[in-house]
């Protein structure tokens, strides 16, 4: 099964490195057009409003400003996932409403213009909390939710139920069943630049170009046309260089739609660019959740059901983010054997900000209750949490009770390594003493590894063009957000066609001129990207082929391309030469080609059951801790990862990956969490949101599982998100260790630790006593 | 008020407002858009540049503070041969840049500490490589790999 490659599986550099580590890279920040304006939100004042009246006429007469924008301007349909979002308002549901926009030549007048627009409010009392907004007297929070017809709560924005085997008869030979309630915070991406979009509308031809850090070009491109209510191929999207995006650029955003208003107003490019509070307000979180899960298991250890309830505090509107039960399903019904398992969430209307999704996509939450209660198992059947975790281990040809099926597995591998390697039955045992006490902790997880068909296609096109010059292009549907998936189609390229990497150029950040692809999500960029690269390449090689031979006059199919060269048996010719012979010799052609790869994946049925992936990644993280029992401090030591990659193609960019999504899935674990008051963010920057710093990285020890899975490319599966998935689960489970208590929220903080050791000593004094 | 300094090895003179932070001269007068706004309060390192061989936040210094100073910003940083400085060498070779919107303030916090500690003769452990990058956030590396870039410029690996 494994091919011997020569440029898959060695460390590449990313690919347009150079113009990143020179500042010569163009991101949405860099962008300046001719007369462009600059646009600035103004922002309801109270979380919970009627608006009375809003009265601009101050701000219209300030020099510099050119137009303004209220609900009353615009004629716009409502956007997101359920459609449930306006965007301007005309009544405040939380802290980021939108209420008017103004463009003018300096982004000081238009933050001025926003201080002179007068507002009348009537406050309301919100309700954030989603258990007090499920109750029968609670206000209806959003208008435009269908919670009473749907869900038979008008507060109810979302639901999913799911449920496979017999739950009654697992739950009569469990030996112990174990039900806990876990509770997650928000979170926010953090990405390191803010979010910025800039519009050009041009009047004459009724087309609007946006530069736009979106993640999802195309998905986009139709949503800002059903919100102005535009054609979609009128809109181009352009992609700068995106600082950073993990999910956060998966739905499109008021101010997105408000800029290009703005620009379709005056007449004028457009920019709007979040100050870094703002984009502490306003990006999408990570979901909140409460998680009640009941799991149980039979005497030898073998894991019988699992049945979950949660409830997720949605916010004011709905994006994507409620859908994330599409993957925490997965993690219940599937990750482990599991003979029966029932999963019910409810995403529930809150005065709070709306949450979306996020790297990991509501699995980091499932992961979390899901492998505590693993632990708090073992422990009561006196099983060591290792052996628990292997006895019920996924295997290679499972099909799971969601129907999902794993044509390759490296579960137990992973899981087998990581015990191995970080000494974890040594560790585990070690007696604590002292001010700092030493625990490890275990989990696994279980993501898509070959994209997720959740759209009518999970699809990527490719066109490759070969230029006379022996020059690649690659004009490719996928996107890169920093992720290294063009270093990695360069080197798909490179592979198969022997073309140095000096001659290939990626395109891949226009919809006038790209292909289709859904976008950057459920880690499936080179896997989809990918294998649409290889099938583009085999058409593009037959066309090369089919001249070469006639060049040559040889009758082969058995070319070897090299440097530059194609080569058969003793005969050689140039690929730019066989190019100049397509194009400049009769019948006279061009050396492009177009391939469009869809995912052998199948749509779930009305049960949520089905194959829904081209492939499934593994990975267990095992991860070493010290706790200061005089802070409350949790410090990781050590982190041992390994992960059923497939392949693995280039070694550094893969390992960055891990390094990155481990340390978000630290901070997700220890420091970072959006502290709200009545749906008013407290901490809206960095010096009160605690992102990790070059000193709290532990060392990463690294250790890929490859597979080799037919469906991917080279044998390959999809990467990026798994890294953070376990990790605050497997830290939860190495504090317990440490000091025998178990936090069951998140971030595991040094004052709940202290409060936990601080209820156990006394707890102990009792029992002296 | 007018303010001369020598930014990127040329000498020039400008015309400021006593408010003008020295981000927005880099960025918006001097058109040097390398040169990262990640926060604005002085708590991303994104917007770091070398002045008088000290790697500076240039949200948080006034523009005409730089009067006299030696300014160097990430366009300046080259070496004999135009080519790219070791620094960005090392970061491209380790693997150290993702989305990259830090990497400027990476690149230049890193120059401005092995300047000195080569002119110091003092070659940093690496506790002390990562303690010198502790100003400047990422979200894509999880630091790593930009410890190791470092590491190599400091010990000339």
């Amino acid at each position: 099964m494994k091919k011997k490659l020569k440029v898959i599986g060695k460390s590449a550099r990313k690919l347009d490195g150079k113009q990143r580590v020179s500042g010569k890279a163009i991101y949405g920040h860099d962008i300046q057009l001719s007369n462009m304006l600059h646009g600035s939100i103004l922002r309801t004042k109270h979380p919970h409003a009627d608006i009375i009246s809003i009265d601009t006429s101050k701000a219209l007469a300030l020099d510099g400003v050119e137009c303004i924008i209220t609900a009353e301007d615009v004629d716009v349909n409502n956007i997101s996932y359920k459609r449930d979002h306006p965007i301007l308002k005309k009544k405040a549901n939380c802290e980021r409403d939108e209420i008017a926009a103004v463009a003018a030549r300096t982004k000081e007048i238009a933050d001025k213009a926003i201080e002179l627009i007068e507002v009348k409010y009537n406050v309301l009392e919100g309700v954030y909390d989603p258990i007090e907004a499920l109750k029968e007297n609670a206000l209806r929070i959003n208008e435009f939710g269908k919670g009473d017809e749907q869900f038979g709560n008008k507060n109810i924005a979302d639901s999913f139920h799911y449920e496979h085997g017999d739950i009654k008869h697992q739950k009569s030979i469990s030996k112990v069943i174990i039900k806990k309630r876990y509770e997650l915070p928000r979170v926010t991406h953090a990405c390191m630049a803010t979010s910025n979009i800039t519009a050009e509308f041009n009047e004459l031809d009724g087309r609007l170009t946006l530069w736009s850090s979106t993640q999802v070009p195309f998905l986009y491109q139709r949503d800002i046309a059903h919100a102005l209510k535009m054609e979609p191929s009128n809109i181009r999207v352009i992609q700068p260089i995106i600082g950073g995006g993990f999910g956060s650029k998966l739905d499109m955003h008021p101010f997105e739609p408000i800029c290009a208003l703005l620009a379709k107003k005056s007449g004028k490019p457009v920019q709007i660019l979040y100050s870094r509070e703002e984009e502490f307000i306003l990006s999408p979180t990570r979901q909140p959740m409460i998680i009640d899960l009941t799991t149980g298991a039979d005497e030898n250890g073998k894991f019988t059901f699992r049945e979950v309830d949660i409830i997720k505090d949605n916010g004011a509107y709905t994006s994507w983010g409620a859908t994330t039960p599409f993957v925490m399903m997965q993690t219940y019904s599937s990750l482990y054997q599991i003979p029966a398992c029932k999963f019910d969430s409810l995403a529930v209307y809150t005065n709070n900000p709306f949450a979306g999704s996020f790297r990991g996509y509501g699995n980091p939450q499932a992961t979390f209750s899901l492998e505590n209660n693993i632990d708090l198992m073992a422990e009561e059947l006196g099983i060591d949490k290792a052996e628990i975790r292997l006895l019920n281990v996924n295997y290679k040809g499972e099909i799971t009770g969601q129907g999902l099926h794993y044509k390759t597995c490296g579960a137990k591998a992973a899981l087998d390594t990581v015990i191995d390697k970080s000494k974890y039955h040594k560790i585990k045992n070690e007696t604590n003493k002292g001010r700092y006490k030493r625990g490890i902790g275990l989990a696994s997880m279980l993501h898509v590894g070959g994209g997720a068909k959740i759209y009518r296609s999970d699809g990527c096109g490719t066109t490759l063009k070969m230029d006379h010059y022996g020059y690649l292009t690659i004009v490719t549907g996928s996107n890169e957000i920093g992720q290294g998936s063009e270093t990695v189609l360069a080197m798909i390229a490179m592979e198969e066609l022997g073309v140095s990497r000096n001659k290939i150029k990626v395109i891949n950040t226009d919809t006038d001129v790209k292909p289709w692809d859904v976008g950057v999500h459920a880690s499936r960029t080179s896997f989809v990207a990918g294998n649409s690269l290889l099938g583009a390449i085999a058409l593009l090689k037959e066309k090369l082929a089919s001249k070469a031979s006639k060049l040559l006059e040889v009758d082969t199919d058995n070319w070897v391309y090299e440097n530059g060269m194609m080569k058969v048996n003793k005969s050689e010719i140039k690929i730019d030469k066989v190019v100049r012979e397509i194009h400049f010799g009769s019948p006279n052609q061009l050396c492009t080609v177009n391939y469009f790869y869809e995912p052998p994946s199948k749509f779930q049925n009305k049960e949520f059951k089905g194959d829904v992936s081209g492939n499934y990644a593994f990975a267990s993280q095992a991860i070493e801790v010290e706790v200061d029992t005089v802070t409350g401090k949790v410090n990781v030591i050590n982190a041992h990862v390994s992960q059923d990659v497939g392949r693995v193609l280039n070694p550094i960019g893969l390992q960055g990956q891990m390094e990155g999504g481990l340390a978000t899935g630290i901070g997700y674990a220890l420091t970072e969490e959006m502290i709200y008051e009545k749906g008013v963010l407290k901490n809206p920057n960095f010096h009160g949101y605690k992102l990790l710093t070059s000193t709290d990285m532990p060392p990463v020890h690294f250790y890929p599982i490859e597979t080799y899975d037919e469906a991917g490319p080279y044998g390959s599966k999809g990467a990026g998100e798994a890294p953070l998935i376990p990790t605050a689960a497997a830290i939860a489970n190495a504090v317990s260790n440490a000091i025998g208590v178990r936090i069951y929220s998140l971030p595991v903080s040094a004052e709940k630790v202290l409060r936990a050791l601080s209820k156990k000593n006394k707890e102990k004094e009792t029992v002296v006593n | 008020m007018e303010i001369t300094f020598k930014i990127n090895g040329k000498t020039i003179t400008q015309n400021v407002k006593p408010g003008l932070l020295l981000i927005d001269l880099i960025r918006n007068k001097l058109n040097l858009k390398g040169t990262k706004p990640g926060c604005l309060e002085g708590e991303c390192g994104a917007c770091s540049v070398i002045i008088d061989n000290k790697a500076i936040n240039s949200c948080m210094y006034l523009a005409i503070n730089a009067q006299g100073k030696e300014i160097t910003t990430i366009e300046g940083l080259r070496n004999e041969d135009n080519k790219l400085d070791e620094v960005q060498e090392k970061m491209l070779e380790h693997g150290a840049v993702q989305c990259g919107f830090c990497t400027s303030g990476m690149v230049m916090t890193t120059k401005a500490f092995s300047d000195k500690c080569k002119s110091d003769g003092f070659v940093p452990n690496r506790e002390q490589v990562k303690k010198s990058l502790e100003g400047n956030l990422c979200r894509c590396t999880g630091y790593i790999k930009i410890i190791d870039a470092a590491a190599a410029v400091n010990n000339n690996l």
